[in-house]
């Protein structure tokens, strides 16, 4: 008899409801003085694929958080189907079939997989009988695309996993209008395809109709059907994904500037190795190997970039060698002498860095700008006296030469650097470190939610400080950066290296097999 | 130190440890209850002495020790719903409220109690469960309050709950993820004012063992510290209500160490094995402090974890 009503209820046609079109009609919102969005107005049809492109800023997540409920608009409608309708909450979203998967992680650590789904149900049970759950839960995995194991707890969950995770909590709640922000940005290539393939497949068929907010031209490419353009809150065109070239794409993305060109690259004759790691092993939170036996040679005048989905130990490498992780296997050489990450190791080796969230990792929040481009020589002449006694004078005049020349926007020099936009902060940064003598620089993600023009200048300076003879470590998620500045290319998988090779003799797809891990 | 001495020192021991180890089990379950929800209670303190306070005086006046232990349960209700309304006020931290409730639960059942010192109010009845022995020492030390088994009981079903039920998953949720738990719908000040009202009305019944069974009546130097030792049971335990059970049990027979050694004659070093539990409280902390499954098991949204 159960038996019976298990298969009557896995027979249930997974399409019973079709996929819905959405539009939005003249949406507006405006932040204080900022126009957010102006008059914006979208059609996205049942079963489409729509990415939504747009730069840092252009307004694409407040879009998507009107769409919610997050925001209310102060005009404009969202009509489901052709029909206005009224959503105040992400609940009422919920209630109508609008589901989002955001880039930070909705899933509750502490629960299984299964958990997780369940308790996400608007009408799960006060007892939850998991006998009778489970088989419900298994034949739902079953009929989807891509699997994730129900049992596990969420936190030991790959990021891959989560992701797809949050995909299918969304099918799972019978959710027909995905909204995915910036879906595979901790996929692998590999993965990031199967996903983006499979839910395409399901919007072809009509069960789904998928709003994808991306900035990779590779994706919309291959996968999506329409597109639509966003640039400073308003709309600037839209079109057939399939017809439209990545050059129509990118000039509705940034309008008149100039695409930057790659840097210029100065060749070096073969010289010395740098920057040595010989068999680095630190450990994470938890005691495991966070990186394992990471071997690695940097010559001068060499860009290496490490290339990773996150979490593979990239971090936890920088964080090494900037002295933020014990090691607890290995050695680190510069020229051949051991290098301990220490203050008097960084002077007198002269190595610098820009780690990822630079807020976070490389300044005093609550400090001023003046006082965090002192960091590395507040206790040196002209700044200090006998290496204790500080004089504020010199260090304001050293920081108004670096903000002017390295074009920080801050309103003075004692302004907290927190008050400063993510891009500035990383300018400030960057001064600080770039602005002595440069032996070894380590940056990680150094462009990570900065607009066209800082982008270019920033690796531009780090291609300069290249071009100089410095050896180079870059750790970046974005494909596309190392394959712009590296010389080689270093693929961490697992916590360990994987792959090296000259970016002459690899390409993307090579690349995208190691940071699988095959 | 014959054999016999030995027996009779363990048995002690046994007993001394289902005595003290059944308000540890309440004030720890209901700590539990309340950090898994995302927040510190740490002024169970004054939940238990007031709830001593509260279970004696109704008693006296009832006549029903009962009655007392349900009214004491009220008394730690509100003064954990209080706790819970006012972390939920912006910018409030749980941990310094707790603090100022300590010393409030303690003044209030202090003002209120000076004159329940005096007089002699119903005690809990104890189960015999060891009569049939014919030995006294175990018969003595078999004598179990009901409280105990509830308190076991109790840790089962919260176990089963985080699991099974709606409100143990939601629970878990607001404490290890906010954001998810909003992004669900979820109320997390709701949830959390209701975890830590629950979480004082277990600590009040806590207190109403102590003035009603074991040491079994109402003076201001009845607590000592077991409200506040509670919270490292329950980081020892690592969050799992079955696990308080057995470190509560523990924490009883170390304070049963010195009682049970006295009962034979032995009171050399009685201040020194009197101290045990609090060294046991250092030891546990500093070895919980390193250790790394306790990291991975907190609730994410603690604010000592954070």
């Amino acid at each position: 008899m159960s038996a019976a009503l298990l298969v009557a209820d896995i027979a249930v046609p997974p399409a019973a409801k079709r996929a819905p079109s959405l539009e939005t009609a003249g949406m507006t919102k405006i932040f204080g003085p900022l126009v957010a969005l102006d008059t914006v107005s979208i059609k996205v049809e049942a079963g489409s694929f729509h990415a939504l492109l747009g730069e840092n800023g252009a307004g694409k997540s407040t879009l998507v958080k009107c769409i919610m409920g997050f925001y209310a608009a102060d005009r404009g409608s969202v009509l489901l189907d052709g029909k206005e309708v009224d959503v105040k909450s992400p609940r009422d979203a919920r209630d109508l079939g609008i589901g989002m998967v955001y880039q930070h992680f909705t899933l509750v650590p502490c629960l299984t997989a299964a958990e997780n789904l369940v308790i996400s149900r608007a009408d799960a049970p006060a007892i939850i009988d998991w006998k009778a759950e489970m088989p419900k839960l298994e034949a739902f995995m079953a009929r989807m695309p891509f699997q994730v194991p129900l049992d596990r707890q969420v936190s030991t969950l790959s990021a891959g996993e989560k992701q797809k995770l949050e995909i299918l909590k969304l099918l799972y709640l019978d959710q027909r209008f995905l909204i995915l922000d910036e879906p595979t940005s901790v996929l692998t290539p590999g993965e990031a395809d199967e996903v983006l393939g499979l839910l395409g497949q399901m919007a072809a068929r009509g069960e789904i109709t998928v709003l994808m907010i991306s900035h990779k031209f590779r994706e919309v490419k291959a996968f999506c059907d329409s597109f639509t353009v966003l640039r400073r809150g308003r709309l600037t065109g839209s079109g057939d994904a399939r017809t439209a070239t990545v050059a129509e794409m990118s000039s509705m993305m940034i309008g008149d500037t100039e695409v930057r060109e790659r840097a210029e690259r100065v060749m070096h004759n073969d010289r010395s190795a740098v920057l040595e790691l010989a068999g680095l092993c630190a450990e994470d939170e938890e005691g495991r190997l966070a990186i394992d036996r990471v071997n690695l040679k940097i010559r001068s005048g060499e860009i290496v970039g490490i290339a990773g989905v996150s979490g593979n130990g990239q971090s936890a490498l920088v964080e090494a060698l900037a002295g933020q992780r014990p090691l607890s296997d290995g050695r680190v050489f510069i020229h051949g002498k051991p290098f301990e990450p220490k203050r008097s190791d960084f002077d007198r080796f002269k190595v610098y860095g820009l780690p990822e969230e630079p807020l976070k990792n490389a300044t005093v929040p609550r400090m001023s700008v003046a006082e965090n481009m002192a960091f590395r020589a507040f206790d040196k002449p002209p700044m200090a006296s006998l290496g204790w006694w500080l004089s504020p004078g010199p260090m304001r005049r050293k920081a108004e030469g670096l903000i002017a020349r390295y074009r920080v926007k801050t309103t003075s020099p004692d302004s907290p650097i927190e008050a400063l936009s993510g891009g500035n902060v990383q300018r400030a940064v960057l001064a600080r470190e770039l602005s002595g003598e440069v032996d070894v620089l380590i940056v990680a993600n150094p462009c990570f939610g900065l607009d066209f023009a800082s982008v270019a200048e920033i690796r531009s300076q780090i291609m300069e400080q290249r071009n100089r003879g410095a050896a180079v470590l870059l750790v970046s998620e974005d494909l596309d950066e190392i394959l712009e500045l590296s010389d080689r290319v270093a693929v961490m998988s697992g916590g360990t290296i994987s792959y090296v090779s000259p970016i002459g003799e690899t390409d993307r797809n090579t690349i995208g097999q190691h940071m699988a891990g095959h | 130190m014959t054999g016999a001495d030995l027996f009779i020192v363990l048995i002690a021991m046994v007993g001394g440890a289902i005595r003290v180890s059944t308000p540890f089990m309440f004030v720890a379950l209901g700590e539990c209850l309340t950090e898994k929800s995302g927040r510190i209670n740490l002024g169970h303190e004054g939940n238990l002495v007031l709830g001593a306070m509260v279970a004696y005086a109704g008693s006296y006046t009832t006549g029903s020790p009962w009655l007392g232990v349900l009214m004491a349960g009220c008394a730690g209700l509100v003064l954990g719903a209080l706790h819970g309304w006012i972390c939920k006020l912006p910018k409030v931290n749980d941990i310094a409220v707790g603090i100022a409730f300590m010393s409030f639960g303690t003044g209030l059942a202090f003002f209120f109690g000076k004159p329940y010192i005096q007089p002699s109010a119903p005690r809990l009845e104890a189960i015999p469960l060891g009569d049939w022995t014919g030995n006294s020492s175990i018969a003595q030390a078999l004598q179990v309050n009901p409280l105990f088994f509830v308190g076991i009981a109790l840790s089962v079903f919260l176990w089963w709950a985080f699991r099974n039920m709606r409100w143990g998953l939601i629970l878990r949720m607001t404490g290890d993820s906010a954001a998810s738990a909003k992004a669900m719908g979820v109320s997390v000040d709701m949830v959390r004012l209701l975890a830590t009202a629950a979480g004082g009305f277990l600590a009040g019944v806590g207190g109403a063992f102590l003035s009603l069974y074991y040491p079994g009546s109402w003076n201001e130097g009845l607590s000592s510290g077991q409200g506040l030792m509670a919270v490292a049971l329950v980081i020892f335990a690592r969050w799992d209500p079955v696990r308080c059970v057995f470190a509560a049990l523990l924490f009883g027979a170390a304070g049963a160490i010195g009682p049970s050694l006295q009962s034979i004659g032995i009171s050399q070093g009685y201040y020194f094995f009197n101290a045990a539990p609090y060294i046991l409280t250092l030891f546990i902390m500093i070895a919980s402090a390193r250790s790394k499954s306790a990291a991975r098991e907190a609730p994410g949204e603690l604010s000592i974890v954070k």
